[in-house]
């Protein structure tokens, strides 16, 4: 574990937000839309627990922050399929293109 | 290169390639699928990392819950089998020019930043990262607790809870 450097753990993490980000651009479909949000947030937690272990090894705080954060993202990913599905009943797909109204 | 290092370099890159499938997959189910390999990738670098309690987290609430939870929902707002269709070329080109422009700006910024320490991890410092010291610090009310965010994400938890109900339940026809 000593041999790679913090760098690289970096580098890693930002290619898997920037990947997040590409499927966030690219997808019409809202649960492809929360997968890839889900990614973003890991590339996020992958950060706090290096900085944790490599930069302050004698405190826990990267641990908490990351704890704090796949707690809210599983309330996010629940609210989100709510709302999928609600809106599935409704407009009868789950691309964002349909979703062009508010109020029905 | 030691075999940590070779173990590291494995899971890199079986993280970022079952990410890079799970963005461009073109039917929705597999791409969930690379999806859960990407995060047990994730999982397995935490268990490299040291941070044995964050890993278990990350399987049970990631890989057993959110995943499951996003099939179940594929299951019921598609046809599994169905291609999805494909994104516009002129989208799909800019997107991933930005996704690498933000990469290449972001490698450089992070080869210019200083980090503190000569960035080799200092094994014989580690802290007590036992779930019994976790669980003591996380509910302590003293210096260095978290009580008062655990309480907050407790509340949250339940406030989404209950908006979930409330957004998913099925109303009757003559209600609105």
């Amino acid at each position: 574990m000593n041999h790679v450097p913090l760098i690289h753990i970096l580098i890693l993490s930002t290619a898997l937000f920037f990947i997040g980000m590409y499927g966030l651009l690219t997808r019409r479909n809202m649960i492809t839309m929360l997968m890839s949000v889900e990614l973003i947030l890991n590339s996020v937690n992958i950060n706090f627990v290096a900085f944790n272990v490599y930069l302050y090894p004698q405190k826990l705080t990267g641990i908490f922050f990351t704890l704090f954060i796949i707690a809210i993202a599983a309330a996010e990913a629940a609210v989100a399929i709510a709302i999928i599905i609600n809106l599935y009943r409704n407009f009868h797909s789950i691309d964002v293109e349909a979703a062009d109204e508010m109020k029905f | 290169m030691s075999a940590s290092a070779v173990v590291f370099y494995i899971l890199s890159v079986l993280i970022l390639a079952s990410a890079l499938l799970a963005v461009t997959s073109g039917k929705i189910f597999r791409s969930a699928i690379w999806l859960l390999f990407s995060l047990t990738g994730i999982a397995g670098l935490y268990f490299w990392l040291g941070m044995d309690f964050v890993a278990a987290v990350q399987i049970i609430v990631y890989v057993g819950g959110i995943v499951v939870l996003i099939i179940f929902s594929i299951f019921l707002t598609q046809q599994s089998g169905k291609d999805l269709p494909a994104p516009v070329r002129a989208r799909v080109l800019y997107s991933a020019l930005a996704a690498c422009l933000g990469f290449l700006l972001t490698c450089v910024l992070l080869r210019q930043f200083p980090f503190r320490q000569a960035l080799i991890p200092d094994y014989d410092f580690a802290p007590d990262m036992s779930v019994r010291n976790i669980g003591i610090q996380l509910l302590s009310t003293k210096e260095h607790g978290y009580v008062l965010p655990f309480e907050v994400i407790s509340l949250l938890l339940l406030a989404a809870m209950i908006g979930c109900i409330v957004l998913a339940i099925k109303t009757k026809p003559g209600d609105r």
